[in-house]
């Protein structure tokens, strides 16, 4: 047993968080977000292409620094930290993840790609009905020739408007919820057929309405792995948006106790009330929680299924209800103030609210592990 | 970064498991299934045994009798012996006055007191808590006057555990009664048979005489018997209790309580089918499952931190109120699961009480007064409210 990072981990960290102090400001951040594309492709090159770091969790023969799960909730950490708006979840660890998982061909094609920064993903896998449950699919992969035709509709594609390749998940057999006939697709996102409604998302990214109709896809866009697969994507994506929550969580604690500093009532600074700094004592308690259930995910992901299952239930759930406490009382810290898009720390308590629900909500992931360890 | 055990780690463990099997006490593993009340021999049987193998302060330094292990086998250490139901070790001697008296005292006090506290010669107790001065400890009345070579010492302590059994023990004293509230206590050791102390039982809701009121009248004691310099006492008495709330949390017993809850609850029945299909008593399982695995990942980082050089600093008061508002929803649901039950008392019909447990079995006739008792987790070791004050204060700097 090991808890420490390694030198290369720590130099990682630093450097992108070194990379992210100077681009990622409060300010720089709102004017992505009110520019056309919603974003600033030149730092998603300078994460890549110049500074390598999209490579981290990536094997050294793809030209990738050697690194797993722990490099990707360093990288998740500090990108919380200042709510980047990157395309990082969606392309390294969800779509890296596949790439991974699936190896072959399609790993030695596209790493080198989301390493240089030419590919970006996005993970197309909630439907409108489907709420938390993955295997809940109603869109079609119906086989033609050698190949595939897709049919339906994917809801709130994070990052799809960026998205040079689709993550597609599409049901080759069985009924509505059937765990079998389930498979994972790897889509050109300018492949004929697709169409896309765009939005912003309230914590600031882009997200689509992603429609199938009829779209052509070869015989090896099919990643073998089926349900498994999908749900250890989507596990490894879970643990992800926890390392993204205790970079938020610390910010959040951190630019509130700063905030009750300065801000004076009753000829005192309000940091000064105990009932305060008792809420702010339970901030910190929460953000903790929330890194060592991070750790605790991390370190798992890579036991066998319902292990697996079990701890990241277990830390996206915790994650999700210490992480609403952490949002909620930072505005309630602020007061008035807090719930104006003026300050940063409302931006920060917006990602935060999104997070908790993302990949599974507390309630969703309780209901799993219960399912998983507890005897009915 | 990794939790995989070394073959090294997994043969600690072997080892462990075995050295208990072996030589845990039999009577007093007898007595704890019966769920009789422990007298100090028992309590002292454990210990004794740890001595004899040199494992019963893990924790200290090597030079004073600790074992050298690493963070993964002290980990290891504390599963095993909750898996194992081993009784816990009283902490006033190993893990209250030890580390104060090698990490303050004088060589002259490290040689007489140390081996003592590790043998279990000597049984220690705490004197800290006043009538006066609860959470706001540095209140402190009782007054220690130097006479000559000796201190003079004049006052009430109170919830003193287990000073009913107690041989020695470390008082805070007011030497400077014109400092400031934190300045002027010293940290002085008490012989408890000298002439003017008197112990005086308090009975809490569970029946149990745990806790004592503690008085000193004319009490004298050499200069010697203080530990640090005068009026520094609350150098001392700070880092006793950063120490103290390190091991506060108790992890390895709280799995090991949570895994006897699934176990009964899967065949008490609730209507048809057992108590932990019920979805209220499953989800509360589960939280409860969720929040202890996060406080065992917060103590893991601490204790790596520890290794890596970091003291238990204030972060420590994060695992108190963690660690012990866990302990509290165990007993909760420990009642809940009693159910009827829970109301048969065991205690006051005198020699004999009730040999056999009424209802389901002995767990749930002492569901009550074990939920009573523990109720004591969020207030001693400094209260979870001081634990925030702690945290405002030294953590976030208001």
């Amino acid at each position: 047993m090991d808890l420490s990072y390694t030198e290369t981990q720590d130099m990682l960290r630093d450097t992108l968080a070194r990379f992210l102090a100077d681009t990622y400001d409060f300010e720089t951040r709102k004017k992505m977000l009110a520019s056309p594309e919603g974003r600033d492709p030149g730092i998603w090159r300078a994460l890549s292409a110049e500074l390598g770091l999209t490579g981290a969790a990536f094997a050294e023969e793809h030209g990738g620094l050697g690194g797993g799960a722990i490099e990707n909730m360093i990288m998740m950490e500090e990108l919380g930290k200042v709510i980047a708006i990157e395309p990082w979840l969606q392309t390294v660890v969800i779509g890296g993840g596949a790439l991974k998982a699936v190896g072959g061909a399609h790993a030695d094609a596209y790493i080198p790609q989301i390493i240089s920064g030419d590919a970006v993903f996005a993970f197309a896998y909630a439907e409108p009905q489907g709420r938390y449950d993955l295997a809940n699919i109603a869109t079609t992969a119906k086989t033609d020739g050698a190949g595939y035709v897709l049919n339906g509709h994917k809801a709130v594609v994070y990052a799809a408007p960026w998205a040079t390749h689709l993550l597609v998940t599409a049901r080759t057999g069985g009924a509505r919820a059937d765990r079998g006939g389930v498979e994972l697709f790897l889509v050109d996102a300018k492949a004929k057929g697709i169409t896309r409604r765009d939005y912003p998302t309230v914590d600031g990214f882009r997200a689509s309405e992603v429609y199938f109709e009829n779209v052509s896809v070869p015989g090896d866009a099919l990643l073998p792995g089926g349900i498994e697969l999908i749900e250890q994507l989507a596990d490894e994506a879970a643990v992800a948006l926890c390392a993204e929550a205790s970079g938020v969580a610390r910010k959040l604690l951190e630019g509130t106790v700063e905030y009750t500093k300065q801000r004076k009532q009753f000829g005192q600074p309000i940091g000064k009330f105990q009932a305060l700094q008792h809420r702010m004592a339970d901030m910190l308690v929460e953000a903790e929680q929330i890194q060592s259930m991070t750790l605790m995910g991390t370190l798992r992901l890579g036991l066998p299924g319902d292990e697996r299952k079990a701890a990241v239930s277990l830390a996206k759930a915790k994650v999700a209800r210490s992480i609403k406490f952490v949002g909620q009382s930072a505005v309630q810290t602020h007061g008035g103030i807090g719930i104006t898009m003026e300050l940063a720390i409302g931006h920060y308590f917006k990602r935060a609210t999104m997070i908790e629900s993302q990949f599974g909500s507390a309630d969703h992931h309780l209901a799993r592990y219960e399912a998983l360890t507890l005897p009915a | 970064m990794d939790l995989d055990f070394s073959p090294e780690d997994l043969a600690f463990r072997e080892e462990v498991r075995t050295f208990i099997a072996e030589n845990y006490p039999k009577e007093l593993r007898g007595k704890q299934d019966e769920g009789d009340e422990l007298s100090k021999e028992d309590f002292l049987s454990w210990h004794k045994v740890l001595h004899k193998k040199g494992w019963v302060a893990p924790a200290w330094p090597v030079e004073y009798g600790g074992t050298g292990w690493s963070v993964t086998q002290r980990f290891i250490w504390s599963e095993e012996t909750a898996r194992a139901d081993c009784i816990r070790l009283m902490p006033f001697g190993l893990t209250m006055v030890g580390p104060v008296i090698y990490t303050f005292g004088t060589p002259e006090q490290k040689a007489r007191f140390l081996p003592r506290i590790l043998s279990g010669e000597d049984w220690w107790c705490q004197g800290y808590s006043e009538p006066g001065a609860g959470s706001d400890l540095a209140n402190l009345r009782t007054r220690a006057v130097r006479e000559g070579d000796h201190y003079v010492i004049n006052g009430q302590k109170t919830w003193t555990t287990m000073a009913q059994h107690a041989d020695w023990g470390f008082f805070l004293c007011r030497t400077d009664p014109d400092a400031k509230a934190q300045e002027g206590i010293s940290f002085i050791l008490v012989d408890m048979k000298t002439p003017g102390i008197e112990v005086r039982p308090i009975i809490t809701l569970g029946g149990e005489h745990e806790v004592n009121e503690v008085f000193l009248d004319n009490v004298r004691v050499p200069v010697e018997n203080r530990v640090f310099e005068e009026n520094k006492g609350w150098t001392c008495a700070k880092f006793l209790l950063a120490h103290e709330r390190v091991g506060i949390a108790g992890v390895a017993a709280s799995k090991r309580g949570i895994e006897r809850i699934r176990q009964i609850a899967a065949t008490e029945l609730d209507g048809e089918k057992s108590l932990l299909a019920n979805p209220f008593f499953r989800r509360k399982v589960a939280e409860l499952e969720m929040d202890l695995t996060a406080l065992e990942f917060t103590e893991l980082r601490t204790l790596a931190g520890e290794a890596a050089g970091k003291g238990p600093g204030p972060e420590s008061s994060v695992l108190k109120i963690k660690g012990s508002e866990i302990q509290q929803r165990l007993t909760e649901l420990t009642l809940e699961m009693a159910g009827h039950y829970g109301a048969p008392y065991f205690r006051g019909f005198g020699e004999g009480d009730n040999e056999h447990p009424i209802g389901p079995g002995g767990w749930a006739n002492r569901a009550a007064p074990t939920y009573f008792n523990t109720r004591k987790t969020t207030i001693y070791g400094g209260s979870n409210e001081i634990q925030r004050n702690i945290i405002a204060k030294m953590v976030l700097g208001l």
